[in-house]
């Protein structure tokens, strides 16, 4: 071939191990589009009934939060200790709540 | 305030990064790591996939010759997970920065490195009982501890590979049994093959711990857990039971069990040969290079049809390209 082949897209994979359960990222994929991505990923991950669904998303559409951020990012979440049942008494006979 | 020079800069971040690996953290793509460690993840990473893709041609040669449909189902089978476990260590390598085409071109060139067993020949049928049992066999004593790599990406490929392997080692372990406990001239089969891959088995935890260059700084960066001589020793005292079981003989005169640490001791290994393999001078180094060029020559028109199939779906031109 005259010219370098051009690579294929890069694509996130998430599998739905049984019905009902969240979809949970697996690994990743190359593919030219979304059906070749789905076909491969069946291929890839999911060989011996790890998913009842998968989705594929193009790698370069994911917005991720980033390491540096973790601290001022999740912070807002740290000093609200009275979204937790452990926060609250309750009186003492009470056994069974 | 003066900023400190970069060099500081990095000394700091890298006793963070080192801090981090001593309390057990995971790592991940875009966390900060020196780039020593970015560069040794993707060379073990690159050639442990290497090693998966090349080790699909020993047992593809068995699989139009496989004794029954049963025993051939299992190989295609097989040789499928290998193609699959190549593809989940470049997809974790590729996100430390490398594009897989790269490091498949290397591949290509016969610049990058793979395990040296699967420079050996697969000359008999029993050798796909060999390679399951010993091969796999030590590719899990190996993976178990990569699955706590510091690297989360790596470590998260092996814990689906592991699953995969046992399998592997069963099936492999099965048809040395059933061969074991067949006619006298299929023990013989048995027997000749487990006498060739044994030795070759054992490097593949690679050289003597005092021979490892790269060992002390993959371990003091929680890439490996154990040192190769620990992981050899592991898999020779986890294997001789399951030769005895089969009433097959491990091929070393020097095997000898010692009281005191609960090993069993083999005699010397020949490192010289191992050596030879690795410097490309093994029994098919040149065949497995030309097998996987003419594979990658032949699917040429599979990727391209591909790209411009999904060019004409998109709407776009192919005249362009």
């Amino acid at each position: 071939m005259d010219s370098p082949e051009r690579s294929w897209p890069l694509w996130e994979v998430f599998t739905q191990g049984k019905d009902g359960e969240p979809h949970q990222h697996a690994g990743s994929v190359h593919a030219t589009d979304a059906e070749h991505a789905l076909q491969n990923a069946r291929d890839v991950y999911a060989r011996r009934n790890e998913g009842v669904s998968l989705w594929v998303v193009p790698s370069a559409a994911i917005t991720a939060s980033t390491p540096e951020d973790v601290g001022p990012f999740f912070d807002p979440a740290n000093d609200k200790a009275y979204r937790h049942p452990q926060f609250y008494r309750v009186p003492k006979g009470v056994k069974v709540f | 305030m003066t900023q400190p020079p970069a060099a500081t800069e990095d000394l700091q971040r890298t006793a963070e990064f080192e801090a981090r690996i001593a309390r057990g953290e995971s790592i991940e793509p875009k966390d900060w790591m020196p780039e020593r460690y970015r560069k040794q993840l993707i060379r073990m990473m690159a050639q442990h996939a290497h090693s998966e893709v090349v080790g699909m041609l020993p047992e593809g040669n068995w699989i139009t010759r496989a004794p029954s449909l049963r025993r051939k189902m299992i190989l295609l089978a097989k040789v499928q997970d290998e193609g699959g476990h190549g593809l989940y260590i470049y997809c974790g390598a590729e996100t430390l920065g490398v594009d897989r085409r790269d490091l498949e071109q290397e591949l290509l060139d016969g610049k990058a490195k793979y395990s040296s067993i699967f420079n050996y020949p697969t000359l008999t049928w029993a050798d796909m009982g060999a390679i399951g049992w010993l091969v796999d066999g030590a590719a899990i004593v190996n993976q178990t501890m990569l699955a706590k790599a510091s690297y989360g990406p790596y470590a998260r490929a092996m814990v689906r590979i592991c699953k995969e392997e046992n399998f592997h080692k069963r099936q492999g372990y099965e048809i040395m049994a059933t061969l074991a406990h067949g006619t006298d001239a299929q023990k013989a089969m048995a027997q000749e093959s487990l006498n060739r891959w044994w030795w070759p088995s054992l490097m593949m935890f690679g050289p003597p711990d005092k021979d490892s260059p790269n060992s002390e700084e993959l371990t003091r960066w929680g890439i490996k857990r154990k040192s190769n001589d620990e992981l050899r020793q592991r898999f020779v005292n986890l294997t001789v039971a399951q030769a005895k079981a089969i009433d097959l003989m491990l091929p070393d005169a020097d095997l000898t069990y010692d009281e005191a640490s609960g090993d069993w001791k083999t005699g010397p290994i020949d490192w010289d040969e191992f050596r030879r393999v690795v410097k490309g001078n093994g029994p098919c180094n040149r065949e497995r290079l030309a097998a996987r060029q003419k594979a990658h020559a032949d699917g040429a028109w599979v990727r391209a049809a591909a790209l411009a199939y999904a060019d004409k779906q998109a709407g776009r031109s192919t005249e362009a390209a």
